[in-house]
């Protein structure tokens, strides 16, 4: 630790800082455009201009004669910092009516607007005024620049950080500059689009309004969407993430930084894989089989419209808890529960406790852990090879579920082993608890012929599968967006993630249904959950403290384990 | 007690206590102000001029600055001059505006310089409370308060104006001549000009022709 001076208010900062970051400990915002953490220094765009200075050992101080960038000069013991003095201040003034010459302002139809570097420095530091009288350069726009992105030429200010992204994370360097002077451009090659797996990532890495999201473009104007701190629950990298949300809709996925999970990045395959939360084919009411207990077979709006302001829920779970304990009753070693990698650890332990707290014979398994190839590392190489290990900045996982880790450890505990749903024979029990939650069809054959037609059937899941088809009840359950609580990443990260949006219809999120189930009273809620399986389960003694942060907290058993986080 | 004496001092010294006025002993007979409003009465019956308004026969005149039906204005080419930005949605205090951008129809030549433009636009004008926040909010001048003040419907549904008939109030309104496009405007919107004086200025709010 390294003692600095920014304004005059004194920080400790970190040897490694530049300027940026030492300002930033003290509270200073010093305005950047080329410069990101996760990205190389080329100090182009000189937004970052500060006086820099040192203390002489007799304790004179001595600033530089000239304006230095800030996220280019690094810092030692006694630097001086001023981004308060005229001179500092005219040169951000400068710079940005330079970026803003042949800006369009086009803020009225920008999707940026609102969360715009170029509109909040240009607010916080800029004039008001511009003293240009020749018309400005105008550019065409260009689309062909990726599936999913498109580029506004002529608000881009030049800052390099989507070239930088595609050299150095994603390694598929698509992106270059063309031209040279004020007839600079992002562009590609021919034929060559920026459509590699992380490609998303330059529209949020886009100070202004430059890269667009093709997905997002003009669907929601950004102040009025409203984020809710949450987990990709794609792979089992388990990215942090934010989601924006209007109206009880998501519109988009945006990573969140998180140094211990992945860094400042996401996968497109997570940012666009969200959709299937607003699918239409989803369950929206609980069913029972026979309609004789009030609730319809089909339980569509139409078909029980004079029931229509009936909460089928009671009735449902009333019936569940029945036939469940009959079924257990009769033969508790023939009930199998099925809990799914995509739960929560709460719902996990909600689920695993009020089945063996009817009888400890019951047995409960792991659901189908969906693989797909292979890891994919990043960068990748010219020939698109895989990084050398310890180069590794990003990696989208094989495992396509955000916690098993957290659901073995469940199941460890109250199974003392982790059982396969999958390897057990057919026809092996007599009723069935399953749970799903997968985006798309996830009933592996082995375990459909497990199940076969069991006396009792209950499935809890988010869309129809050939189970729920010929289920005794089926539970409507939440998606990711809906639910709320904890997952475990394939490096142990126990991260939050909390509810943005209300499940659709009739729909319940599974902890909700869940806390009814084992007649716990009292809303579901997450953190008193995390606090009780802290103290009941020592392998989440971590989780006790209940609120995880934004980082999340890694399990005791895998602190000690040399993967990186991002490897 | 010395703390609170500083508090009061400046208290009577600036602030003017408004007081009742004194009624003498004939005023609070009130019969003066009854004599007074009987003759008000009868002078107006006997005088012979019509003091009510002819309406629906004889329209009033409305001040430029009145702020009735909403208008879509359309550009030069005759689209929808609107760009989406939803500005006026989100001034809106009444929430009556629902706006869903699209990407213009680049292909189409008539639509290649623009980017974004509304595929609806629509106001509950039941629900408006007729602020003109939307219009000193669009940065383009595009939805703008009419002097039509006459609005009916039979139903609801038909007073939840669509984009089709916002424009076409643009096309009656600016045919009548009645609300020229204000395009040039000052400052803060045309309501907070000074008013032309002498001959050409309108009636003061109110008061039409047939008075």
């Amino acid at each position: 630790m390294v003692k600095v001076k920014v304004n005059d208010i004194e920080v400790d900062a970190d040897p490694k800082d530049n300027c940026i970051l030492a300002a930033r400990k003290a509270g200073v915002e010093i305005p950047h455009y080329c410069w990101h953490e996760s990205l190389s220094v080329v100090a182009s765009c000189r937004m970052c201009l500060v006086e820099v200075g040192e203390t002489k050992p007799d304790g004179t101080v001595a600033m530089g004669p000239k304006l230095v960038p800030g996220c280019q000069t690094p810092i030692k013991e006694g630097t001086i910092i001023r981004t308060d003095s005229a001179k500092v201040k005219t040169s951000q003034q400068m710079t940005l009516e330079l970026l803003l010459l042949n800006h369009p302002l086009d803020c009225s139809i920008c999707d940026q607007a609102g969360e715009c570097y170029l509109q909040d420095y240009t607010y916080k530091y800029g004039n008001a005024h511009s003293r240009l009288d020749e018309p400005k350069l105008q550019r065409e726009d260009k689309y062909h620049i990726g599936e999913q992105i498109a580029l506004f030429t002529d608000r881009c200010v030049m800052c390099t950080r989507c070239v930088r992204f595609t050299r150095e994370v994603s390694g598929t360097a698509e992106l270059q500059v063309v031209a040279r002077g004020s007839h600079e451009e992002i562009d590609v090659f021919p034929d060559t689009p920026c459509n590699n797996k992380l490609a998303g990532n330059v529209v949020d890495l886009c100070p202004v309004g430059a890269l667009c999201s093709k997905d997002f473009l003009y669907k929601k104007r950004v102040w009025w969407l409203k984020h809710a701190e949450s987990v990709c629950t794609g792979c089992s990298t388990g990215c942090s993430i934010h989601v924006d949300q209007n109206e009880n809709k998501v519109y988009r996925l945006r990573p969140r930084e998180n140094p211990q999970a992945q860094g400042h990045f996401m996968c497109d395959e997570g940012r666009f894989g969200f959709k299937y939360i607003h699918d239409d084919r989803r369950l929206k009411f609980p069913k029972l089989k026979n309609a004789a207990s009030g609730v319809a077979a089909t339980g569509t709006a139409s078909q029980t419209s004079d029931l229509s302001f009936a909460d089928p829920w009671p009735t449902v779970l009333g019936e569940v808890k029945k036939r469940i304990r009959q079924a257990i009753q009769n033969d508790p070693s023939g009930f199998v529960a099925v809990l799914s990698p995509l739960m929560t650890v709460e719902e996990a332990y909600l689920l695993a406790s009020y089945i063996k707290g009817i009888d400890p014979r019951t047995k409960l398994t792991l659901g189908p852990v969906p693989m797909v190839g292979s890891d994919d590392l990043y960068p990748k190489g010219p020939k698109g090879e895989p990084p050398a290990p310890g180069k590794v900045k990003f990696t989208i996982r094989a495992e396509k579920c955000p916690n098993r880790l957290g659901v073995e450890a469940v199941l460890r505990h109250f199974e003392r082993a982790v059982i396969h749903a999958d390897s057990l024979g057919k026809s092996s029990a007599s009723a069935w608890y399953v749970v799903g939650g997968y985006s798309a069809g996830w009933v592996t054959e082995s375990l459909d012929q497990a199940i076969g037609t069991p006396s009792l059937l209950i499935v809890q899941d988010i869309f129809p599968s050939p189970l729920s088809d010929r289920a005794d009840i089926v539970l409507a359950a939440g998606s990711f967006a809906e639910r709320e609580g904890t997952y475990v990443n394939h490096a142990g990260l126990a991260q939050a993630a909390h509810a943005s949006i209300r499940p659709p219809e009739e729909a319940r999120a599974d902890g909700r249904i869940l806390m009814e189930l084992a007649g716990r009273s009292g809303l579901f809620n997450a953190m008193a959950l995390r606090k009780e399986i802290g103290t009941n389960i020592a392998e989440f003694s971590a989780i006790a403290i209940g609120d995880l942060g934004e980082h999340g907290v890694r399990l005791a058993k895998y602190a000690n384990q040399t993967v990186g986080a991002r490897s | 007690m010395s703390e609170s004496k500083p508090a009061t001092s400046p208290k009577k010294k600036t602030v003017k206590w408004g007081q009742a006025p004194k009624l003498s002993v004939l005023d609070a007979l009130y019969l003066p102000a009854i004599a007074s409003g009987l003759a008000t009465a009868v002078r107006h019956a006997v005088s012979g001029k019509p003091t009510t308004r002819q309406y629906p026969e004889v329209e009033p005149e409305i001040p430029p600055n009145y702020r009735g039906v909403h208008r879509l204005n359309r550009d030069e080419a005759g689209r929808v001059k609107c760009v989406a930005c939803y500005m006026c949605q989100t001034a809106c205090p009444a929430n009556c505006i629902e706006i869903i951008a699209a990407p213009a129809p680049k292909d189409d030549p008539h639509w290649k310089d623009r980017d974004k433009f509304p595929a609806t636009f629509t106001i509950d004008e039941l629900r408006c409370i007729y602020c003109g926040m939307c219009e000193e909010a669009c940065p383009v001048d595009a939805i703008e308060l009419t002097s039509v003040y006459d609005l009916t419907g039979m139903t609801r549904q038909e007073m939840i104006f669509d984009k089709e008939k916002l424009l076409s109030v643009f096309d009656e309104t600016v045919k009548s001549g009645r609300d020229p496009v204000r395009t040039n405007r000052g400052k803060l919107g045309p309501a907070s000009e000074v008013a032309p004086t002498g001959k050409d200025a309108p009636p003061p709010p109110g008061r039409g022709k047939s008075g």
